[in-house]
């Protein structure tokens, strides 16, 4: 069975898992599953990034755009479906991904990050001053239907939860099939040498814009998930500090599975709901130990992303 | 006019706040190429310390007037103790690793220190506001100005002289221009690198804590008063070019002028105007606008 | 036979420095032609110069007629001019079969931007395999390119450089960092494995050995100018040819 299949296999019967357990799991855990589930897809952005030799401190940038504007979908626009208010976030992500993209497609290593974590501080402030959009409150989001099934009754009650594991499971899929393909694979190569890439006839700056939008849509398809599950939307998800929480989940997750990031957020969201209950000062403390330690100790492929040559092309 | 005058003496003093935490962080990443996510929490380990050291003092019914020597003894203390402990301990084992991951231990590092300042001070505000109101206030004009404030810019400029002077008028600053030029040629000729470094981030650390030390009595210091400092200082040095010291002192003054008109005139831009120039900055100079000696190795 | 490619009045400057200074040649399809001078002599400079990996400060290049003086690599490279480069440039994280992959799924998903192409029906990873052998490649086949021996790491180099078909094959130092007993074959397989096409080969070479035994043509470099332009027998004998770039240290070039 090739890697692909494999894969699918794999996301497949994750998700039938997450749908059997559906039934058992009291409310609390529903939520945790499909925060993480969000937070994996941004997660998932970063993935692909890191594959492409570079590391955004700035996905919350997508991630308040997708959520933003699964808002506004519902607040204003009147759409009531919670599906396509999840598209319309990613969709306006992606826009916006791919104006940003065609000047951060022209940087690299600490200046990327830097860039990018400058747009998502725009954005936060932005966000903060904007009365229309609730300044630092935010405001409320409540979607009624989840594909055409009413949210507040019988088995819409779990609209939201199965909108995140199909949502991740098809974008979960998506990734993989393109990390396989040609195109996909001129991330790594971007990577390892841009100067090589050139010279074979290929764009690096195209395949870093569309990494680019790819990770921007990931985030803003998790960040209306996390909006439509919380109900809320409101200026932090754009803060750096929400984008370094993904960075996280990136580094611990590793990259060389599309399920990673999934698992490493559910694990870390879960630690982190323990941890606020029991040791609230000191799960940062722990999670930042961990960090180091994945850095410091662990040679998996996650590394190959620090092996890059930095030749770019003229 | 008198809000033009009070646009600018507004932006100096923000500037001079900005330099002095800036500067730390520019000279750390010009020597050991080291972007220092955990920059925003020693400046918060600064405050938090010269709220103990300075109130211990105070409540011991000394002079006052020595507490101002306690904010400073405070960031000396911290830079001493707590730097050396980070580099010897935790960043001597990643150099030579690529600048980005550098970038990532610095972020665990932040997260580290955010929760290890709660565990050791606690949840709560700690106030310190004696040194702020003891000084008084003096007129500018039509304005009304806290002499403290004064006081932040006349450190500054201490400050950037100091560092001017120490990096290009000693021979130990001589050999800090060196290591930031080629750590290995240095190395080749008996520089001991290793040294550098740990002083160069000693330094930072210090400085780092300083901003926050001086800073303590005119806020209430709290948990996560470093996480919005570090951007901050973040844009600082982008602007003015990493590794670069008249560029983190241009970059604090631009930053400080340009939030300080939008305070005045346009409020609404006021939190993203910072990043926006420096967006702006590197949109048209990706370096920075001034670019540190770097070797280009072809 | 017509020029293939021509340059004429090439010229770099980096400020003070000159590294190619007034560069007029013209060459012929199908030949095989060496560059021969010190380091510093401007043969390099005149590849990156041909390639787009600089523009030039004066003076055009043309390829079958066509400018494409300063062209942007990437399009040199899709109108048919390859290279290899001095230090191999291959993607180390991946093994070789992957790395051979890299071009050719490039061209397959550019076709129509590609003027020469091996692929024809058979899909990458066919032609990939095939180049593994044709390259005597196949036993380091999953091998991360990181871990290969240099001359293996050249040899890459320029099979990468021919995933495009190229019309002109441009190649830096090939057998540089090459054992002596494997230069020769290296040389074979690599001019084995183009000539059936009518390609043009360049290449940089300071082994005298292997320039007096390959090429037909040799262009001698000083200074950044090209010195003497002509069959290698009459280059190679030529006085000036013989004291500023052969030197006295022997078959294996100037010493510098």
């Amino acid at each position: 069975m090739n890697g692909f299949r494999r894969t699918g296999l794999g996301l497949a019967i994750a998700l039938g898992g997450l749908a059997a357990a559906a039934p058992f799991l009291p409310q609390w855990a529903l939520f945790l599953v499909v925060i993480s589930l969000a937070k994996g897809l941004a997660a998932l952005g970063l993935l692909l990034l890191m594959r492409t030799g570079l590391v955004s401190f700035g996905q919350g940038l997508y991630f308040a755009t997708g959520a933003y504007a699964a808002g506004v979908a519902a607040n204003s626009l009147g759409v009531g479906d919670a599906a396509l208010m999840v598209l319309g976030g990613g969709a306006a992500a992606a826009l916006v991904a791919a104006l940003l993209g065609l000047l951060l497609a022209r940087y690299r290593a600490i200046f990327f990050a830097m860039l990018s974590l400058a747009f998502s501080m725009i954005l936060y402030g932005i966000l903060v001053k904007s009365p229309a959009l609730g300044s630092t409150d935010g405001f409320n989001v409540s979607p009624k239907t989840a594909l055409g099934v009413s949210l507040s009754t019988g088995p819409g009650r779990y609209g939201i939860y199965s909108l995140a594991a199909l949502g991740a499971f098809a974008c979960a899929l998506a990734v993989d099939r393109y990390l396989r393909s040609y195109l996909g694979r001129l991330a790594p190569a971007v990577r390892d040498n841009e100067l090589r890439v050139e010279y074979m006839g290929a764009s690096v700056r195209n395949v870093v814009h569309l990494n680019l939008i790819i990770a921007g849509a990931l985030a803003g398809v998790g960040g209306a998930i996390t909006a439509l599950a919380v109900g809320h939307v409101d200026p932090e998800m754009a803060y750096w500090t929400t984008s370094g929480e993904f960075v996280f989940v990136a580094i611990l997750s590793g990259t060389s599975s599309v399920a990673a990031p999934f698992a490493g957020a559910l694990v870390l969201e879960a630690l982190r709901s323990f941890a606020y209950e029991h040791a609230p000062n000191s799960w940062q403390l722990v999670m930042g130990a961990a960090m180091l330690a994945v850095i410091l100790f662990l040679p998996d492929g996650l590394w190959s992303v620090f092996r890059r040559r930095r030749r770019t092309a003229t | 006019m008198s809000t033009i005058l009070a646009v600018l003496v507004d932006g100096v003093i923000y500037a001079s706040w900005l330099f002095i935490i800036a500067a730390g962080l520019t000279i750390v990443y010009g020597v050991m190429r080291i972007l220092n996510m955990a920059h925003g929490s020693l400046y918060a380990l600064g405050a938090y310390a010269a709220a103990s050291l300075a109130g211990a003092w105070l409540r011991a019914g000394f002079a006052p007037v020595g507490s101002y020597a306690m904010l400073v003894a405070a960031a000396v203390v911290v830079g001493l103790v707590v730097g050396p402990l980070i580099e010897r301990g935790l960043l001597r084992h990643l150099y030579g690793r690529d600048e980005v991951v550098l970038v990532l231990v610095t972020y665990a590092l932040f997260l580290i220190l955010e929760d290890a300042v709660k565990l050791v001070w606690g949840v709560e505000s700690y106030f310190i506001t004696e040194p702020y109101g003891l000084l008084g206030t003096v007129e500018l004009g039509p304005l009304s100005y806290p002499v403290y404030s004064g006081a932040l810019v006349v450190a500054a400029l201490v400050v950037g002289v100091a560092l001017r002077f120490g990096i290009y008028g000693t021979r130990y600053g001589k050999l800090l221009i060196a290591v930031i030029h080629d750590r290995e040629v240095s190395a080749a000729l008996g520089i001991n690198v290793n040294r550098v470094y740990l002083v160069t981030f000693a330094l930072g650390t210090t400085l780092a804590a300083l901003g926050g030390a001086l800073t303590a009595p005119t806020v209430s210091v709290v948990p996560g008063m470093g996480v919005e400092v570090i951007v901050l200082a973040f844009a600082v040095v982008v602007i003015g070019g990493l590794g670069s010291m008249p560029g983190a002192a241009l970059g604090a003054l631009i930053v400080g002028l340009v939030r300080s008109a939008a305070v005045h005139f346009f409020p609404q831009v006021e939190l993203f105007s910072i990043y926006l120039v420096m967006a702006l900055v590197l949109a048209f100079r990706p370096r920075g606008l001034f670019v540190a000696a770097e070797a280009r190795k072809i | 036979m017509s020029a293939i490619l021509e340059a004429a009045g090439l010229t770099k400057t980096f400020g003070a420095v000159t590294a190619a200074a007034n560069i007029s040649v013209s060459i012929e399809e199908d030949t095989v032609v060496g560059l021969i001078g010190g380091n510093g002599a401007g043969k390099t400079t005149f590849l990156n110069l041909v390639t787009g990996y600089l523009k030039p400060t004066a003076g055009t290049v043309r390829f079958s007629g066509r400018d494409i003086t300063g062209m942007a690599p990437r399009r040199i490279t899709r109108l048919g001019i390859c290279r290899s480069f001095q230090i191999p440039q291959v993607f180390d994280s991946l093994t070789t079969f992957e790395n051979l992959l890299m071009g050719l799924g490039i061209v397959f998903m550019g076709r129509s931007a590609f003027v020469g192409s091996h692929l024809g029906d058979a899909s990458p990873e066919e032609v990939a395999e095939e180049m593994l052998e044709r390259f005597r490649l196949e036993e380091y086949r999953d091998e991360p390119a990181s871990v290969l021996p240099e001359g293996v790491r050249k040899l890459l180099d320029i099979a990468m450089a021919m995933a495009v078909k190229p019309r002109i094959l441009l190649l830096d130092e090939p057998t540089s960092g090459v054992s002596a007993d494997e230069k020769f074959a290296l040389m074979d397989l690599v001019l084995g494995a183009i000539r059936a096409d009518k390609v043009t080969v360049l290449f940089v070479e300071h082994d005298m050995d292997i320039v007096r035994r390959y090429t037909q043509r040799i262009l001698a470099f000083y200074d950044g100018k090209v010195i003497a332009d002509g069959d290698s027998a009459s280059v190679l004998a030529d006085a000036e040819v013989r004291r500023l770039v052969v030197g006295e240290g022997g078959p294996e070039g100037a010493p510098c």
